[in-house]
């Protein structure tokens, strides 16, 4: 994350302050935010490297949960590193990918631009909330019917963006569905995928709408 | 991420107080979607985010006497989706429709659209450009496909606002809460332009707040569109936009605003193609006219002339299909 000058410009200098080392970047900072040695969970309350933390209460996947947060965490790296729900992805880490798409009160968001601290009183549902009692989400089975996953990293993401469509709007067009899925980028381009795969979940039935724990 | 404290202000006026403290350096925040890449970028490092989505009743829209005020932290999803903003005010919808992605326009607000930091890529990168408190815009002589073809000067970025120029058009109302109080402008008086000051894009302070933004009683025969253009079919800013606001007497325009967004440091009015317009009933002729006068005393830079073209047939296409 340095951009100190250096009489020499190194690849790793270069690429990290262009933007194309962000996900480089994402995975440094955590841990130069810590002091040496220091274990974040029982980093002492007050001790003068203690980052602020607030206690919030939140609803995570339809279960109602109370924790303490570092003010500056993320809303992804809360889910991912605190929570251990590592279905949301960090591709970009600026709100670009849609990779870390969550639902929040039940719009889409991108949870790599939202605090952790601001879902006090709200409610979050993840990748990990769409399966219920065992059961695939219609959404998540179109997905596998149509092959819509290729490398699969963008899948979470893409699956929650539709969630969020089809919620709001069970019966969309192809033209609504790319629409509606343009915040989220797949690299594998199985663009076409995704869209069949969604419609075919609108057209199977109602229960799409309201499947999940996100009704 | 830098660590910084988070305080949840309950009122506008604690915001305010928050936010002018002495001796800390502090950010206000709405939907976080540029705060925190800046944030990360390092762009900016606060050690206090005043987070105003805590205050209660601030993203609402009401309607007093005609008028239509839009809260501060009124998102885009929300503002594209609202009956009344659609019906009267089809320009805004439109143009807060056109924000980026569902994601953004679910997290994003109206303050936060029109305050949001340019995303020419020298800042956004650190380059010690006039935004980021040097003294050179590294675009005159660099990349500048995506820079200002009118009004530049010594910086050349281009306003990023999808919903800007639709409230220039619609000559809304920004009702701001400060120290000392509050104060309503116009929204052109709000954008101001790199000659008064390089490094910023606005009027606002840091200690003050865009609480409301109000609309006008939409005037009998008002019709309105914004049209963006983007280099690919989503999820970026218009390389040139136009927001058109047309008082329309059954075929006549009796009054019209036109301003263009994506090619000048603030919203660029087209007084000249407005008055063209005035009085007239737009014809396919008039159109054209209005799309070539739309340029005049442009200034492009090495790599931007594309947009001329481009904006005379947009400003041509888009007061054609209003007035049809």
């Amino acid at each position: 994350m340095s951009r100190k000058s250096s009489s020499k410009i190194s690849r790793r200098h270069f690429v990290e302050g262009t933007g194309a080392g962000l996900v480089a970047a994402a995975t440094v900072a955590p841990l130069k935010g810590q002091a040496p040695g220091a274990d974040v969970k029982n980093r002492t309350q007050g001790a003068p490297s203690s980052p602020p933390r607030t206690k919030i209460k939140f609803t995570i996947n339809g279960a109602e949960r109370g924790m303490e947060v570092e003010d500056h965490w993320t809303l992804v790296e809360l889910l991912r590193d605190h929570l251990g729900l590592t279905g949301s992805k960090i591709g970009c880490d600026r709100g670009e990918c849609g990779a870390c798409t969550v639902l929040l009160d039940g719009k889409s968001v991108y949870s790599c631009s939202q605090l952790g601290v601001w879902i006090d009183g709200k409610s979050i549902i993840t990748i990990e909330g769409l399966a219920k009692n065992g059961r695939l989400d219609p959404l998540q089975q179109a997905f596998i019917d149509h092959d819509g996953p290729q490398c699969g990293f963008c899948t979470s993401g893409q699956l929650m963006s539709a969630k969020a469509l089809l919620m709001h709007n069970p019966h969309p067009s192809a033209e609504e569905v790319r629409a509606g899925m343009t915040g989220n980028i797949c690299r594998c381009s199985n663009y076409n995928h995704y869209v069949e795969a969604v419609l075919a979940a609108s057209a199977a039935g109602p229960s799409t709408g309201s499947g999940g724990n996100a009704a | 991420m830098k660590t910084f404290t988070n305080v949840n202000p309950k009122s506008v006026q604690e915001a305010v107080k928050l936010l002018g403290q002495q001796g800390k350096t502090t950010a206000v925040v709405g939907g976080g979607s540029d705060l925190l890449g800046m944030v990360k970028e390092r762009l900016i490092q606060p050690d206090i985010l005043v987070n105003l989505k805590t205050i209660p009743g601030l993203d609402k829209i009401t309607e007093q006497g005609g008028e239509v005020r839009i809260g501060g932290l009124t998102t885009l999803a929300t503002i594209s989706q609202d009956p009344t903003i659609r019906s009267r005010y089809k320009v805004l919808a439109d143009a807060a429709g056109a924000v980026g992605t569902p994601q953004i326009r679910n997290a994003g607000t109206i303050a936060g659209n029109v305050s949001q930091r340019p995303w020419c890529w020298y800042f956004r990168n650190g380059f010690p450009c006039f935004k980021n408190g040097g003294k050179t815009c590294f675009s005159i002589a660099g990349e500048n496909e995506f820079h200002a073809i009118f009004g530049g000067g010594p910086s050349y970025i281009v306003h990023p606002s999808d919903t800007a120029p639709a409230l220039v058009a619609l000559d809304a109302k920004f009702r701001i809460a400060g120290p000392a109080g509050e104060r309503t402008i116009a929204a052109s008086e709000f954008f101001a332009p790199p000659s008064k000051d390089p490094s910023r894009e606005n009027v606002l302070a840091h200690d003050e707040v865009l609480v409301e933004i109000h609309l006008p009683a939409a005037p009998r025969g008002l019709r309105s569109t914004y049209h963006k253009e983007l280099d690919r079919e989503s999820w970026t800013h218009a390389i040139v936009s136009v927001a058109v606001a047309l008082e329309m007497d059954r075929d006549f325009c009796k009054k019209a605003r036109v301003v263009l967004g994506g090619v000048a440091p603030i919203p660029w009015r087209l007084p000249k193609v407005e008055a063209m317009l005035a009085g007239k009933r737009i014809t396919p002729e008039l159109a054209a006219q209005a799309g070539a006068a739309s340029i005049e005393g442009a200034q492009p830079l090495a790599k931007n002339k594309y947009k001329l073209p481009l904006t005379k047939a947009i400003v041509k296409r888009t007061l054609t299909a209003v007035a049809a």
